[in-house]
């Protein structure tokens, strides 16, 4: 599948469809951009599991940290990556041998390893790279917009009213808005040299 | 596998608009209020620490300002937007992002008047060096670059004079010196250019003009094109290294490629303080509907009133680029196919006297300092708005004694050409 671009149905499925995710990577402090989007995704009702071995003992937000993904004990639907790319295959072949395998492999924005979502992929896994599933979220329920970012998307629907930890407003009906080609020109291209020069 | 891109006309009316989710109101309502409240103190929290997208204070975000951020992000091709107080607040609120005292950018010689004062005197006292180039010659431009350049401003199309600058070229050497291009895109409106594709990283305008385009507003914004790198070579500290402000955050690794677009908010617009009214962003907005309507008629009424004036005996030149022997026409044919704008300078034989003589019979067309009115305007720029330039800054940004300039409106053509006619005549 293409991972330059992913439509927004697809994005939408998987943040409508997963509830428990595990955040490798995830920080305690309260500036870094992984504590934002977990914080973030634990108020929209997602069950979130930090993972970091470095933490154990402690706990984020109430969710006690946890040594690495064969330690959560029980099923999750999606591994939100937040590593860089050159520790990204390790934790894609830990997640290869969970029972059950996990439904997606999110990697955070700016990073992306095209063999490891191969891999994910052979095994039915769905994969998005490079994104970040709090600004998806926010993209496609609209509340992005009132940053003043260009969701990428338009309606003529009156939207479900979003209320504090429910999930309703990322069904809005949308199609497809502004686009941002310039932009994604410049991942595409940033993306090509770095794999040109590794 | 990509979703369907709407048209320019669809986005107009659509982008960053949907109904009221409370009321199902399909306006978007003017959301006159100061502040918002809090679920409870974590929520407050985490706005505070823009851990989550909300509503604070409309100094800082607005609903009904937002949705005129998103509308014109999504015009520009951009990714982010920040509407502001006025065209002259979203210059300051941009080099405010780019430049630290001691720092130099490069600006074309052919600005609007207000912007060359602008960047001349406010501008000096912050210690922020303006290096002036020629955009009717880009290797200027090179020739400017220092280790001190942080940033290169020019205009689309220029206010006075309606020339055309060339973009791309300007943008390759922005590219070379590791530095964004932004463009003022006031006059052109994304109908007529859009900036982002040709180059541009950040692009600028003054709602005031067309875009709000009635006459009845001041407005600003800035759009985010998402393509600069701001953590190359540590020149953008204010983007790549941990803000004080927020306890730390790195702006660019957090909000990645709408970073810049967040500094002028946060940072700028919150501290600086130029916020845009909610009932201005709703005058604004609603005419930015009919954008590509008007742009277009503007466009066609300008080539019909330049086309007349320079068959007329009493004219000595009408520079429009528009016109097939303007030397800036082969640009404007690249750039703005569309048109070449509504905004342009000609000159009479009789000189300065005959140019306020025709100011002062003109009935139809309105006397007054601004452009990009549905009705048509009038003025003699060296005794108004350039009026603060020595002779020879007047003359070289295309604002000499014997020039007047007109903004042509949405009006019939045919009754324009007549006023002219009996003014010139008189
Ligand atoms: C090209 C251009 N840029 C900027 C400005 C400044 O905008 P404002 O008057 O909204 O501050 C103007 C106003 O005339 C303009 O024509």
């Amino acid at each position: 599948m293409n991972h330059d671009s992913y439509n927004d149905a697809y994005i939408r499925e998987i943040l409508n469809t997963v509830k428990t995710v595990a955040m490798v990577g995830a920080s305690p402090q309260n500036v870094r951009p992984s504590y934002f989007v977990f914080k973030y995704l634990a108020e929209r009702g997602y069950d979130m599991i930090p993972i970091n071995p470095g933490q154990v003992g402690k706990s984020l937000l109430g969710k006690p940290f946890v040594a690495s993904l064969q330690e959560i004990g029980r099923p999750v639907d999606m591994i939100d990556i937040f590593r860089s790319a050159e520790h990204v295959m390790p934790i894609v072949d830990i997640a290869l041998t969970l029972d059950p395998l996990p439904k997606v492999v999110w990697m955070q924005l700016g990073v992306r390893h095209d063999e490891a979502a191969a891999k994910l992929e052979a095994a039915g896994i769905k994969v998005v790279m490079n994104r970040c599933p709090k600004i998806e979220y926010g993209r496609l329920s609209s509340e992005i917009q009132w940053m003043g970012v260009n969701s990428r998307t338009l309606s003529s629907k009156r939207a479900p009213i979003p209320t504090q930890g429910m999930r309703l407003s990322l069904n809005r009906s949308s199609l497809g808005g502004g686009s941002t080609a310039a932009a994604d020109r410049v991942a595409q291209q940033n993306n090509k040299d770095k794999n040109d020069t590794a | 596998m990509n979703d369907r891109i709407p048209g320019f006309g669809t986005l107009a009316v659509h982008a960053g608009a949907q109904p009221d989710p409370t009321t199902g109101a399909r306006a978007t309502p003017i959301y006159q209020t100061t502040s918002f409240v809090f679920n409870d103190a974590d929520h407050a929290a985490s706005l505070f620490g823009l851990q989550s997208f909300g509503n604070i204070y409309t100094r800082i975000t607005n609903p009904t300002t937002a949705v005129l951020e998103e509308r014109v992000a999504a015009l520009e091709g951009g990714t982010a937007a920040l509407a502001v107080a006025s065209g002259h607040a979203a210059q300051l609120v941009v080099f405010q992002q780019l430049l630290q005292p001691g720092d130099e950018f490069i600006a074309s010689r052919k600005l609007y008047g207000g912007s060359i004062n602008q960047f001349s005197h406010a501008f000096k006292s912050f210690g922020w060096n303006v290096v002036w180039a020629d955009p009717d010659d880009v290797p200027s431009f090179e020739r400017a670059v220092t280790d001190k350049t942080k940033a290169i401003f020019i205009e689309s199309i220029a206010n006075p004079a309606g020339s055309i600058t060339d973009i791309e070229a300007v943008a390759a050497v922005a590219r070379k010196a590791g530095v964004p291009l932004i463009v003022d895109n006031t006059l052109a409106t994304p109908y007529l250019i859009k900036p982002i594709d040709h180059g541009a990283d950040i692009v600028v305008h003054s709602l005031t003009k067309f875009l709000g385009g009635h006459g009845n507003s001041l407005g600003g914004i800035i759009v985010d094109a998402g393509t600069f790198d701001w953590s190359k070579g540590n020149k953008y500290p204010v983007l790549s290294e941990p803000r004080p402000e927020y306890h730390g955050i790195k702006l660019q690794e957090t909000f990645g490629n709408f970073a810049f677009a967040i500094a002028c908010r946060v940072l700028g617009l919150r501290d600086l303080g130029p916020a845009l009214s909610p009932f201005n962003a709703f005058l604004i907005q609603t005419g930015i509907e009919t954008l590509p309507l008007r742009m277009q008629r503007h466009s066609d009424n300008a080539k019909a009133v330049a086309e007349w004036l320079s068959a007329h005996p009493k004219v000595a030149a009408v520079n429009y680029s528009g016109l097939s022997d303007n030397r800036y026409h082969t640009l404007a044919r690249k750039y703005a196919p569309k048109g070449a704008g509504a905004v342009f300078t000609f000159s009479l034989k009789g000189g300065y006297d005959a140019g306020v003589s025709l100011v002062s019979n003109l009935k139809l067309f309105s006397h007054l300092a601004n452009v990009g009115d549905t009705r048509s305007l009038v003025i003699h720029p060296a005794s108004t708005t350039h009026s603060q330039l020595d002779d020879e800054a007047k003359t070289r940004s295309g604002a000499g004694p014997d020039v007047v300039r007109l903004s042509v409106g949405i009006e019939d053509k045919e009754d324009l050409i007549a006023d002219l006619e009996q003014a010139l005549n008189a």
